[in-house]
This record gives structure tokens, sequence and C-alpha cells, in this order.
């Protein structure tokens, strides 16, 4: 009850900062808008053999990656704005407080949930006026997947801006870790394209299984074995990153 | 007593270069803090005040030693002592882009207030430090003087017992800074302690009831500032030599000249380029100060008197000056 309480106080503070400036929320869906309508036109070709003849099928294999692309970077880069409070004495102020240190967590993180939740909403109004067609049932549950997967990544930037506190050392760290992710999960193309081998190594990545999962969700194939796998992975991924991260925010700040 | 520490201790991993060194930050500090009283923690920089303010706010574990703070024990039940105590940071507490208002009605919510009440406490604290006019401006476009006052607005808004200010006026103009002394003065009269660091000596001396002196750690010297002050007996004479730049061998022969004299105590090699010496009465001490140096052929620049400042106390007990550390 309490928990509920101070994540609700958390959450409304930073929500309420965000909204003052919506121009962020753009700013966002800026890339992806560009991934869109410049990139996607190019996949009609190439996505050919995996059957994607029109539009309406290239969209559905291309449109989840890159909703799970936005929800990746949107978590990762998340630390930046906590380092920013850090700095600011913000987050000194909360902690002398007797407020949950798990809701200093989960207030930030499920803000920047529900801001992915409203750029993927965008970028999905966009992509249907292009010519995606999806079912809002299996809609949803792909965004329950985006929103896994935010909390997860958002909850390991914040964690680990707890830890190297600066953002020149999270900004190499962050990129490190993102694009091997975003290269071995499939996202701009399937890895069906890809050698064996690749495959291989990326069965490994958590991600790739949310992308397919998500791309079955899209194609209305809610049979296929990838959306709970994939909702399975994200979802225990992100609850062992909330764990981790909220502990950064209990311990000692110097 | 309100706050009462034994033995408190930290040390820190210090991670530069290969070697892990162990940096005794505080080391072994006993306290005690009576209730209602404005209590000074003076030092220089790096004596390990901020470390005991922070253990104290429970926002470090102490690694050994034990305390209560307002009757609750700090190691054991550290959320009980954060409900009864506030702290304000040095450097700051609130975001830019916040108004003040919304800053006092968060903080009183992270308190567990509800929200009608937080927003009353809100309004009170605000025209109690008279913030009325800024209220609904973001917090960046106050003067220091303003978000200071802010601040410790935000430390006291759950009403605690103890609040715990970290050099509450360092970078303040002169104004900003009698302007806060009266705001902490205040904060006594409706009851609360108030425990501060300060690096100001001035600020020690008018403000606070009760001092303690800390270097290097340790607790070094602990009353009020008069009685530290007449814990040296006597007077100081500082004794300005050569033609105004430091000799120091000017200053070597003067001091082994002097240190004979029986009604010299004790004295110290000035950094300005003289010789500061402790002495019973200096009245009495001038003539034959100047008759020494004169006999001696040491040319003299200045001569001065004074009662024991605490940075006299301060040079006694570390044997250097606050200024010069």
């Amino acid at each position: 009850m309490k928990l509920a309480r101070d994540t609700w106080i958390i959450f409304a503070r930073q929500l309420g900062l965000l909204v003052r400036q919506p121009v962020w929320i753009f700013v966002g869906v800026f890339q992806p808008v560009m991934y869109l309508l410049l990139f996607a036109p190019l996949l009609k070709s190439a996505l050919a053999p995996m059957g994607a003849t029109t539009d309406e099928a290239t969209y559905r294999i291309f449109v989840p990656g890159l909703l799970v692309l936005l929800a990746i970077f949107g978590g990762l880069f998340q630390g930046f704005g906590l380092i920013a409070e850090l700095r600011a004495g913000v987050l000194e102020r909360s902690r002398v407080t007797p407020i949950s240190r798990l809701a200093l967590l989960l207030g930030r993180s499920l803000r920047d949930v529900v801001s992915l939740i409203a750029q993927a909403v965008i970028i999905t109004l966009l992509a249907l006026v292009f010519g995606l067609r999806v079912q809002l049932g299996y809609l949803l549950l792909a965004y329950m997947m985006l929103a896994l997967i935010a909390l997860m990544t958002s909850a390991v930037s914040y964690g680990v801006a707890l830890k190297v506190k600066s953002e020149d050392a999270l900004a190499p760290l962050m990129n490190t870790v993102a694009q091997p992710v975003l290269l071995l999960s499939g996202i701009l193309l399937p890895l069906l394209l890809a050698p064996a081998w690749l495959r291989t190594v990326a069965k490994w990545n958590p991600f790739s299984w949310a992308v397919d999962g998500t791309r079955a969700l899209f194609a209305g194939d809610l049979s296929n074995d990838k959306v709970w796998q994939g909702l399975a992975i994200t979802g225990l991924l992100a609850i062992l990153s909330v764990i981790w991260a909220a502990r950064q925010f209990a311990r000692s700040i110097r | 007593m309100i706050i009462e520490t034994k033995g408190l201790r930290k040390s820190f991993r210090s991670r530069d270069g290969k070697d892990k060194a162990k940096v005794d930050a505080v080391r072994g500090v006993d306290l005690e803090v009576a209730e209602g009283e404005i209590f000074g923690f003076i030092g220089p920089n790096g004596a390990g005040k901020t470390t005991t303010l922070r253990m104290l706010a429970t926002l470090m574990t102490p690694d050994g030693g034990s305390a209560t703070v307002a009757g609750v024990d700090l190691r054991t039940q550290p959320g009980d002592v954060r409900r009864r105590i506030g702290y304000v940071a040095q450097g700051g507490s609130t975001w830019d882009e916040s108004t003040a208002r919304e800053e006092l009605v968060l903080q009183g919510r992270m308190y567990g207030l509800s929200r009608s009440v937080s927003q009353q406490r809100a309004t009170a604290a605000l025209d109690a430090f008279q913030l009325t006019e800024y209220a609904d401006r973001k917090c960046k476009t106050y003067s220091g003087g303003q978000r200071r006052r802010v601040d410790i607005a935000l430390g006291i808004i759950h009403q605690p017992k103890v609040v715990f200010l970290d050099e509450p006026t360092s970078g303040l103009d002169p104004q900003s800074r009698a302007h806060m002394w009266d705001e902490i003065r205040r904060l006594r009269s409706e009851g609360m302690t108030v425990f501060l660091t300060t690096h100001y000596l001035d600020e020690a001396d008018v403000l606070c009831d009760r001092i303690s002196i800390m270097d290097h750690g340790q607790v070094v010297a602990e009353g009020t500032p008069d009685e530290l002050k007449h814990e040296i007996s006597g007077d100081v004479v500082f004794v300005g030599l050569g033609s105004g730049t430091p000799d120091p061998a000017l200053a070597a022969d003067a001091a082994k000249l002097l240190d004979r004299e029986p009604f010299v105590h004790r004295l110290e090699v000035a950094q300005e380029g003289g010789l500061r010496l402790f002495v019973t009465d200096g009245g009495t001490a001038i003539p034959l100060i100047l008759r020494a140096l004169d006999g001696a052929g040491i040319a003299l620049r200045t001569i001065e008197l004074h009662r024991p400042s605490l940075d006299d106390v301060f040079l006694t007990k570390t044997g250097r000056s606050l200024r010069e550390s």
C-alpha cells in the first residue's frame, strides 16, 4: 500500500515534468518516423523472399522491430536524467525521507513506460496510414511486451547511472551495450535472412525473442510459441532489473 | 541529549591509482548535542564534517560506533530517524524546472503527509521564508539566497525535531548570510535543534550556542565559543616583521630570540610574514617584545594585540590555522 502510494507520488511528479515539455516525446518519435518513411520502403524488395510482397506485409515485419528498438533505446538513455537529478541534489533530498527506495525507481521507470507507449501509439497510427493492418487485441499484447522491455532497460539505465554517476561514462557504456543487442535482435532485418551461425548467436539475445514475439503478434499468430516465450523472457528480465536497480537506489550515494 | 554519538567511524576505499588505499574519514567521534541549541561543527574541508552529518542523517551507514538521534537508535531504526530529522545538503536540492511550491508539496508527500496537509505546510513555509512572491516561478530563476531558503524550507516541511544543515551559508553574499542566520535562529526559537557545519569561524562564533572543532576525522575541542576562547589564557600578539614580503629567515631568527623570553608561552610563525605570540598579558608584553627585537636589530613593521579568536583556538588544538588549511 505504502509502495503504491509512494510510487504514485514519484510517477506523478516525473510525468508532470515530462508533460510540461512534451516536445521530448516528439523528439523521441522523430527518428523512428524517419525510419518508417525513408527506410521501410527499401525493405519491400529485400523482404520479398520472406513473402512480403505488399506494403502491409512489409510494415508487419518492420514496425514491430522499430517499436522494440524504440523501447530499448528510449529506456537505456533514461539514466541521463537521473544523473542530472543526482547532481541537483533531488535524489539525496528524496533519500532522507522515509519514501520507499523501490518507489524512487518504479515511479521513474513507469513514467518511462508511459512515455514509450505514447510514442508507440504515434508510430502505430502513422504506420496504419501507410498500410499496416493489425488487430487491436494483439496490438495491446505487443504493447505489453514493449512496456516490459522499457521497464527493463530504463531500470538498468538508472542502476548503471547510480553506479557511474557521470554522463561521460554512461553514454559510451549504453552505446556499447545497445549496438550488439540491436544487431543481434533482427530488429532492422529479420534474422531469417542471417547465416546459421549468426542465428545461433542471436538465440542468446533476449531481445531477439522479444522481437520475434512482437512480430508474431502483429501477424496475428497467437499460437506461435515465440509470443509467450518473448513475454516470459522480457518479464523475468524486467523483474531482475528492477530488483537490482532498486538496490542501487537504496545504497548510499556519495 | 537529542543527539549522542559514541566512537562513530567511517572509512572509504579510495580508487585512485592501482593501490586501494583506505581513507579514514571519521575516526571515532563522540558528540553530545542538547535539545533546542544551535550546534556548530567547524573544521577545514576534508575534516570529516559532512561524512559525520551524512551518517547522522541516515545517508551513510557507519562502520563502527553508535548513535542515537532524537531518541532513536541510528543503526537499528534508520527509518524512524528519517521521520524525526531534516537534512539540507550543501549543494542544493531543487530541480530547475519545478517551482518552490511544487517542491515543497512533493517533499511533504515524500514524508508521508497527505496532499492537503502538504499544501498547507508549503504555503506556510513559503510565507515564513518570505518566498511567497516567487512561489510559482521555476527554481532556475531564483537567486542563490532564495534557493538556499527553499532548501531549508524543504528540510523542515515535516516539522522535524532536529535539522542538519551542511554549510548553510557557503557561497552567499554577506546580506544573504545575515538573512540566513536570522532564519536559523528562528528555527531554534520554534524549538528545533539545529546541527550545522561551517568553515566560517565568525559564523560559528555569533550563531552557535556550542561548537565542536573537527580535524582529521576527530573532534579536537568542544564547548561554547566563549569557553573555547577562554581556554587559551591570555592574549595574542601579532608581530609583523621586515618590509612586508614574508622572510622566513628573519622570522626564524626572531622566533629563536623570543622563544627564550619567559613571558612568551607559545609562538607560531604566521604566513603573512611575522609571528603570533601567546602571552599572559599583552599590555606588559609589548614593551618587552619591542626591546628584545630592537636589541637584536630586527626591524619591526607592525605590532597588534588581540583577544584569542576561534582561529587561535583552532591553531592551538591542531597546530595550524584554519585559514591555511
